[in-house]
């Protein structure tokens, strides 16, 4: 990979904000510029010390158009503005990425996100097969995006979500143990196993044990409409063994909650499954894979990639009291996370080994709602039940959406997850040739390119062609168009049939269906 | 089935009661011939409708995936539920409160058989179809019911399951040799939505739902067919993209991008090869597509004949409007008419071009309607959500024309004899197809998935349509 020199660099870099014509790419790669991120510590030591163990050569890093949009699309799920761009690019404060991380990490849309991530972990749905009901699907969401917002820690969560009693309306983590397909104590404790726990199969054994824990939890319904209150039911009886999964027995009472005594044992920073199953989520949602892959597949046969990178990311949780957004910045901070997608090594190891930032498809209400911020257009949900149907507000981000009965042909065509089973799997986020049908020539997206405000507003800047290709750039792309995209671009709009506007909008519709806008990377 | 009536009837059904079983089932059988057409067509002159008056028959013994004659499915799916009295199981004699207007019912091509007045067009072609009155899964909430009767389970177990179609794209689509750009499975014109089609088997065997109106002047067909875009446009927009891969080239191969690459190929091959026109029915004469009907379902059904025609295996035609708990029968003053000449006009056309021998066509919905009418306001004669009892139809691909399995009682709403779920009729369906219906599924918890359930699974079977294969 050529590379201009530090200094080379900061002259372009100079020069190219004086200028008042829009600004050349700065460096021979747009992905890439000379590292300026220190090593940030024991993070960046396990994965360096292991690349250097393999021999493998770690990429470069990722340059500041890459950065924004990166940390943009990974902590809040939406795309930077032009002007957010254009703000991040031009500012020349050294400690401008750590100073982003920590605005993005307190904007709302950070709650939105996540909320969305929990949410299909948690199967947050209506109806079918998991059979929420919409009113206790809002009151469950809006605790969730309270909590992320709140920052709540993590352990403290899990415990909420383990042994609440009340109604699902007024106590909304009850709906953990209504967001199962079925209720019955093994199914129980395979939602715990999975879901707070990482592993997906556990021995006969092991789930009839874990099962004792959640066979006194008690159901009923009450005069308002599908309304349930989930409560310790002392008058079943004691389950005949309840055995923790690493073989121990417990000693239940009559009178104790099993619930409690199994989140006793589980919210530990020294129980072997907790710490480690959050802490290789929580990398494996910035860094596109987990140190055990898959994220939520843990067994004795799956071994972690790097042991040593695991250990200081469960170390960092637990010294952090289970702080996720302290987690999250010192990951995000690390140059680790800040390298570039572009291989610099072909051992087929480097993926495994956090070599390079792997590119990923946008998640499906991601992208649409980036394609309806780039046009300026909405998109309109409805909820189906109860009947009369519920109309979405049209200013609704996708990413907000509480529920997974809420739905459009678009999310379904890109993989949103179903909220079926709560698997990191089911989210698809693979390209198939319906969904490249969909983005080349389908009605939906080239209304929003041909009729958009926003988009026809760009279309409008002043300047010249070259403005406005330099603003669709940064609207779409988040960065700086280089020489040769530029020639390419005035060569189409010189040689295609169609003059003027239309083939710009040509040159919006291949942006947004370029690679680099489609994949975060 | 608690109704000791149903357990004799089993009893008879699986030949326990010897030869005293038989003697009874012949007394409950239905004169099946058609006067005209009937001899030449069909096996025997007289063949009883029930199962049982046929020698227990052991499904077992026969040679495993003997049948597979049948290539494609139309899935005729009304959405919604259809009422059952109004349409293939009429009960003049049942008083106002059950049959409000409809009272009187057309006589069919065949004797014995009589079908909803709204249907004198599918009354001609009975010979090519056969009836099941006996359908029951007694589910009667819309998602829940659609996943039981397409997947042939009921809802709340730990896998969702895929749907006939998923498992049919899975079984005769890409991994068995077909070819298509477009995706084996395909909805007219909207996919079902709140259920899941493709179940644990993912994305890949979601349906490829075309949008558009295929009665419209010009049917867009989503991605395939664009609006008011030429061919050199499509073609200088591919070159301008092609040219702003620049993450692409400074990656390099990367298995995402592959597939990105690869997914755009194909997505060209068809927006600008010829495939496509496969959509296009101003290729059919006026007069055919008058046959059919000018209206969505009319060439919906005109369109599936085609899809056929050029071997895809399984088309869905999502046909909806069927929720009728308000002013029911005007609605099917309106709907029958149009179901009627559409699916009249398909089966003709398939037989005519030797292609219903090799198609399966299965009209239903996912439940019947209650037989008693809601006469109050504000429902003014509304008929709600019924999964006790309902009609199914099975035409092609092997099946037998021409009767009726099953029946319900005077009302329409108890299954008097030969309770079909569910899975005896897909099950029946896949065996057609070729598809071993005790085979197993891959799904992603790696617990033993069956095609369609098995006595361990404790869901209610009736048995196979053996009866009709």
């Amino acid at each position: 990979m050529p590379r201009a020199s530090p200094a080379l660099s900061w002259l372009l870099l100079f020069c190219s904000t004086l200028v008042a014509a829009p600004a050349t790419l700065p460096s021979p790669s747009p992905f890439e510029q000379p590292l300026h991120v220190a090593p940030a510590g024991a993070i960046d030591r396990a994965v360096q010390d292991q690349l250097k163990q393999l021999g493998i050569q770690p990429s470069g890093c990722c340059s500041d158009g890459v950065f924004v949009r990166r940390v943009f699309l990974d902590l809040i799920g939406t795309l930077p503005t032009a002007r957010e761009v254009r703000s991040f690019l031009e500012s020349k404060d050294p400690q401008k990425r750590r100073l982003l991380i920590d605005q993005l990490l307190e904007r709302p849309e950070f709650a939105d996100y996540w909320s969305m991530k929990w949410a299909d972990l948690l199967r947050v749905k209506a109806e079918f097969p998991i059979n929420l009901w919409p009113n206790a699907v809002q009151a469950y969401h809006k605790w969730i995006w309270q909590c992320v917002s709140d920052n709540l820690p993590y352990d403290q969560l899990a415990r909420k979500l383990l042994t609440s009693s009340g109604s699902n309306f007024r106590v909304p983590p009850v709906n953990f143990y209504r967001a199962v397909q079925a209720k019955d104590p093994p199914s129980l404790a395979q939602a715990v196993g999975l879901t707070l726990m990482g592993q997906r199969t556990w021995s006969k054994e092991q789930l009839e044990g874990m099962a004792g824990f959640f066979c006194r939890i008690g159901y009923k319904s009450t005069l308002e409409w599908k309304e349930e209150i989930v409560f310790f039911d002392f008058t079943k009886p004691l389950p005949t063994a309840a055995i923790f999964p690493d073989g121990t027995p417990a000693k239940l009472t009559d009178d104790q909650d099993p619930r409690v005594v199994f989140a006793d044992w589980l919210i530990t920073p020294t129980n072997p499954w907790f710490t480690r199953n959050i802490a290789n989520r929580a990398w494996s949602w910035l860094v596109g894979r987990g140190v055990i892959h898959e994220p939520d597949d843990i067994r004795p046969d799956n071994p972690p990639s790097n042991p040593q990178l695991l250990a200081v990311l469960e170390r960092l949780l637990i010294e952090n009291k289970y702080d996720l957004k302290q987690f999250f910045r010192l990951v995000l901070n690390s140059q680790t996370y800040q390298l570039s997608s572009v291989p610099h090594s072909k051992h087929k190891l480097a993926p495994a080994h956090f070599a390079f930032y792997p590119v990923r498809r946008m998640e499906a209400e991601v992208l649409i709602d980036a394609l309806c911020q780039i046009t300026g257009t909405s998109e309109r949900y409805t909820s189906p039940i109860p009947e009369p149907f519920t109309f979405i507000p049209e200013e609704q981000r996708t990413i907000a959406l509480a529920d997974a009965s809420i739905s459009s042909s678009f999310l379904e065509l890109f993989g949103r997850s179903p909220r079926d089973t709560g698997l990191e799997l089911e989210r698809n986020s693979r390209f198939s040739p319906s969904q490249r049908l969909h983005l080349l020539n389908s009605t939906h997206i080239q209304r929003k390119l041909t009729q958009g405000k926003k988009l026809q507003a760009v279309l409008d800047t002043k300047g010249g062609r070259r403005a406005v290709v330099t603003e669709l750039y940064l609207t779409i792309l988040s960065r700086w168009p280089t020489d040769n995209e530029l020639a390419a671009i005035e060569n189409h709009a010189e040689t295609t049939e169609i003059r003027g506007r239309e083939a710009l909008i040509d040159v919006a519709w291949a942006l947004i269906n370029s690679a680099e806008f489609l994949y975060r990377h | 089935m608690h109704d000791p009536e149903l357990s004799r009837r089993e009893a008879i059904r699986r030949g326990l009661l010897g030869a005293t079983g038989l003697l009874l089932a012949e007394n409950i059988m239905v004169h099946a011939q058609s006067p005209t057409t009937g001899l030449a067509t069909r096996p025997a002159t007289t063949v009883p409708v029930l199962p049982t008056s046929r020698p227990a028959a052991a499904p077992a013994t026969r040679p495993a995936l003997a049948k597979g004659k049948a290539r494609s499915v139309i899935q005729i799916w009304l959405w919604g539920g259809p009422c059952h009295i109004d349409t293939f199981d009429p009960k003049p004699d049942a008083g106002n409160d059950y049959c409000g207007p409809f009272t009187s019912p057309q006589n069919t091509s065949i004797d014995g058989i009589r079908i909803g007045q709204l249907l004198p067009l599918l009354a001609q072609q009975a010979d090519k179809y056969s009836i099941i009155r006996s359908m029951t899964h007694g589910n009667n909430g819309h998602e829940t019911a659609a996943y039981y009767v397409q997947t042939g389970r009921p809802a709340g177990e730990r896998l969702v399951y895929p749907s006939v179609g998923a498992v049919v794209s899975l079984f005769k689509g890409y991994d068995a040799g077909f070819k298509g750009l477009i995706p084996p499975y395909i909805v007219l014109t909207q996919p079902q939505g709140r259920f899941s089609e493709s179940g644990f088997l993912g994305p890949r065997h979601k349906p490829f739902a075309t949008g558009g109106d295929p009665s419209a002047a010009k049917f867009t067909v989503e991605g395939i067919i664009g609006q008011g875009m030429t061919r050199q446009r499509q073609e200088d927009r591919r070159r301008l993209l092609s040219e702003l891969n620049t993450l692409e080239r400074a990656v390099g191969d990367d298995p995402q991008l592959a597939n990105l690459a690869e997914t755009e190929k194909r997505a060209y091959d068809l927006i600008l090869g010829d495939e496509g026109k496969v959509f296009d029915l101003t290729e059919e004469s006026d007069g055919m597509r008058n046959v059919y009907g000018r209206n969505t379902f009319g060439q919906s059904c005109l369109l599936a004949r085609r899809l056929v025609e050029r071997g895809f295996p399984y088309i869905t035609i999502n046909y909806g409007g069927w929720d009728t708990h308000k002013g029911h029968f005007n609605a099917m003053r309106q709907k029958l008419p149009a179901m009627d000449r559409g699916m009249a006009a398909l089966l003709q056309d398939l037989s005519d071009r030797g292609l219903l021998d090799s198609t399966i066509v299965w009209w239903s919905g996912e439940f019947g309607r209650t037989p008693r009418i809601n006469w109050q306001p504000p429902w003014d004669g509304g008929r709600d959500h019924f999964g006790r009892c309902f009609s199914a139809v099975l035409a092609g691909g092997g099946f037998r024309g021409g009767y009726v399995v099953g029946e319900s009682d005077a009302r329409g709403e108890h299954v008097r004899n030969r309770p079909v779920y569910p899975a005896d009729l897909i099950g029946s369906i896949y065996e057609m197809l070729g598809i071993d219906p005790n085979g197993t599924l891959p799904n992603p918890n790696g617990a033993p998935a069956r095609i369609t359930p098995g006595p361990d699974d404790k869901i209610p079977l009736g048995g196979r349509l053996t009866e009709l294969m």
